[in-house]
């Protein structure tokens, strides 16, 4: 799950991480209520969605002038961001930052994540601070600093100073070296604490001042964590979630959109992504990534129907179960039921494989409904893709 | 032969009593899985199915010799559950739940290293050697005892190629599931070097997909140490980037982990990938010139 910047601001000042002083703001009138307590000599609006690229996309503005607060506010509020990360479509805003400037001295990278490869929670740190850490990785990895942390004793010092010496922070500005090691320390408490899978602070700057501070922030949480902090879960913006996909949560099911014609069920996660594959070699592109886990029932069943008919990309559904302790005749009966109380429109292919497909597929063959049966999966893909409009 | 679990392997199921733990326990041991132990907290003195529940793994050892745990136990408690398997001193610990957090794994992952003791999974399938053993939530009557050792991220899927291979006459050795998430107890590197010295598997299938680099880390491995012929497919090529595809470790991030860059790993080690997931079976007989 991901979080609004103020939020992750929010979570750095509880955890000692130095932020610019700012508050979120919803309307103009809240932004010059803000604007006046705040009494700083530059301003900063930004635009709150969950995606990067806003500075680019005109989401960040800068005044001098407290009276344009209130105007830039409503300038952006309601406008629809079209960054790298929004597809075309963009995303509304809601609401805004709105905090103190800052003098930049330099601009550092930060960030920490657990390490897949070790399985250990590591910092990645660099100087090319503002820039897509990605792209700094891509074209000069040399300037990436990785620091792995001991999971059985946590942060230690000598962790913090080694990344602060690889910086060169000595030779930068030696005063914030020893606040920079708090600020690791702080850091990876907040990551193991909250069940956060990233927290990346972009730039971190040193201002003029000779101070450390988050000037930007991104804090996405390890969704299997989340039942765990109350506070988190309270964070939640639904709106930056598809409605479908909050549907699907709703329902217990693993749904996430795509922009393809071919609506797909699917139990299991590997063969739901296999599905969408083989869709793609037979000639079209799926609509969704649709995991009904290994208890599929009528209801959720039905409830997938329901989804994906919502989408109006669809125009056939592929069904792809592969029984284990499901047993394919209760889907088959899941599917009957379901399409009795959902109005099926567009052309349905259902393959049945495993446990009692057979059965399966002789009572979906018996039930009268409007729908291809198969038992190999490249054969139904290529007949879903066929009733849809494209040949292989 | 076979690898990891054989018909003398002795079975704890954690969690026995649990809908999810009682369904399965009864299952594996009808397979003719030796079950010999569970575990509840609480629950000492109970049966299940004919199965003696225990309140600790260690009492658990202490009076059947068990030498393997298969976990059900719910995420919020799961890596005490895991630690106290390994505690008490099992030398095995297969565990199907999905939905631990990463940094509970991180903190497992980092007490078990160094000690003999294997973990598979978490988020897995759980591991079969067919008509010896079955240890997880598989489906048993698709496998068929034959020569294809099968190592796979995925569940659902890898009864699709199990299902390819054994229609297909090829049949199994042993199928073991790494699981979904992004910190695991064991990885393809691991399992790969048990196949390629079990004499009785002639080929590996290894089902990857999106995500991390333990595909990239396998065809490294597979290049330098492994002969018998290996045969992939990895799911996700048509998974969009910073999207979580229902595990928790398959997501596209920061540009790495597609399947494109798999694939080309692996072709360039030597292995056999097939881009449709109902090849599978076919290519591992083409592979062993059947």
């Amino acid at each position: 799950m991901n979080v609004h910047e103020f939020q992750a601001k929010q979570l750095f000042a509880k955890f000692g991480v130095p932020v610019p002083r700012g508050k979120e703001i919803t309307s103009p009138e809240e932004a010059t209520a803000w604007a006046n307590e705040l009494n700083t000599s530059v301003f900063v609006v930004k635009a709150q969605i969950h995606a990067g690229g806003r500075g680019k996309a005109g989401g960040v503005k800068i005044t001098k002038d407290k009276g344009a607060v209130a105007g830039l506010a409503k300038e952006l509020i309601g406008k629809t961001l079209i960054t790298h990360q929004t597809g075309p479509k963009g995303r509304k805003v809601h609401r805004l930052l709105l905090e103190e400037g800052a003098n930049i001295a330099k601009e550092l990278y930060l960030s920490i994540l657990v390490d897949r490869d070790t399985g250990w929670p590591t910092f990645i740190a660099s100087t090319e601070g503002g820039m897509e850490i990605e792209e700094v990785a891509e074209k000069t990895p040399e300037k990436i600093i990785k620091e792995a942390i001991d999971p059985a004793v946590g942060f230690q010092g000598h962790n913090g100073r080694n990344v602060a010496f690889a910086l060169g922070l000595q030779a930068m500005e030696a005063a914030v070296i020893n606040p920079f090691v708090q600020m690791l320390g702080n850091l990876y408490r907040l990551f193991m604490e909250k069940h956060a899978a990233l927290v990346e602070i972009n730039p971190l700057i040193i201002t003029k001042e000779k101070t450390l501070v988050a000037l930007d922030g991104k804090v996405s949480f390890d969704d299997n964590g989340i039942f765990k902090h109350e506070d988190v879960q309270k964070m939640r913006d639904l709106n930056e979630e598809d409605p479908l996909e909050i549907e699907a949560t709703a329902n217990n099911l693993n749904y996430v959109k795509l922009d393809g014609n071919i609506g797909c069920m699917v139990n299991g996660a590997g063969l739901a992504m296999a599905t969408m594959d083989v869709i793609k070699l037979a000639g079209s592109e799926p609509a969704n990534f649709l995991d009904v886990g290994g208890g599929a029932t009528k209801e959720t069943v039905a409830a997938g129907f329901r989804i994906l008919l919502k989408d109006p990309n669809v125009k056939g559904i592929f069904i792809n179960i592969f029984g284990g302790i499901v047993r394919c005749e209760r889907i088959a009966h899941g599917v009957i039921e379901a399409a009795k109380e959902v109005k099926i429109t567009v052309p349905l292919v259902v393959r049945l494989q495993g446990t009692n497909a057979d059965e399966g597929r002789k009572l979906l063959a018996a039930s009268g409904l409007t729908l291809e049966v198969a038992d190999d999966l490249w054969e139904a893909a290529q007949k879903i893709v066929k009733l849809t409009g494209k040949a292989a | 032969m076979s690898i990891l679990v054989n018909k003398n392997t002795r079975v704890v199921v954690q969690g026995i009593t649990g809908k999810e733990g009682s369904f399965h326990a009864t299952q594996c041991k009808a397979y003719g899985t030796k079950v010999v132990a569970g575990v509840t907290p609480g629950k000492a003195g109970q049966e299940v199915e004919g199965i003696p529940v225990f309140n600790t793994v260690a009492d658990a050892v202490k009076k059947t010799d068990c030498d393997t745990s298969l976990i059900f136990v719910p995420p919020p408690f799961c890596a005490d559950a895991i630690l106290e398997a390994a505690d008490a001193g099992v030398k095995l610990i297969i565990c199907i739940t999905e939905g631990i957090p990463v940094n509970d794994m991180v903190k497992v992952k980092r007490a078990l290293h160094g000690r003999d003791v294997r973990l598979i999974g978490p988020n897995c399938p759980g591991v079969i050697t067919v008509d010896e053993a079955k240890i997880g939530i598989m489906p048993g009557f698709i496998h068929k005892r034959g020569v294809v050792g099968v190592v796979s991220r995925s569940g659902t899927l890898t009864y699709e190629a199990v299902h390819q291979l054994s229609t297909l006459g090829l049949g199994e050795t042993t199928c073991v599931g790494i699981g979904g998430d992004p910190v695991n107890g064991t990885g393809f590197v691991d399992v790969l070097p048990l196949f390629e010295k079990d004499p009785e598997t002639q080929a590996v299938v290894m089902i990857g997909e999106i995500g991390g680099d333990a595909e990239e880390k396998a065809a490294e491995y597979i290049q330098k140490h492994v002969k018998k012929p290996v045969i992939s497919f990895i799911a996700g090529i048509t998974a969009p980037p910073g999207r979580r595809m229902g595990h928790a470790g398959a997501i596209i991030s920061g540009g790495k982990g597609t399947a494109t860059e798999k694939m080309k790993a692996l072709e360039a080690a030597g292995v056999r990938v097939v881009k449709n997931p109902a090849e599978i079976g076919h290519a591992v007989k083409a592979a062993l010139g059947r």
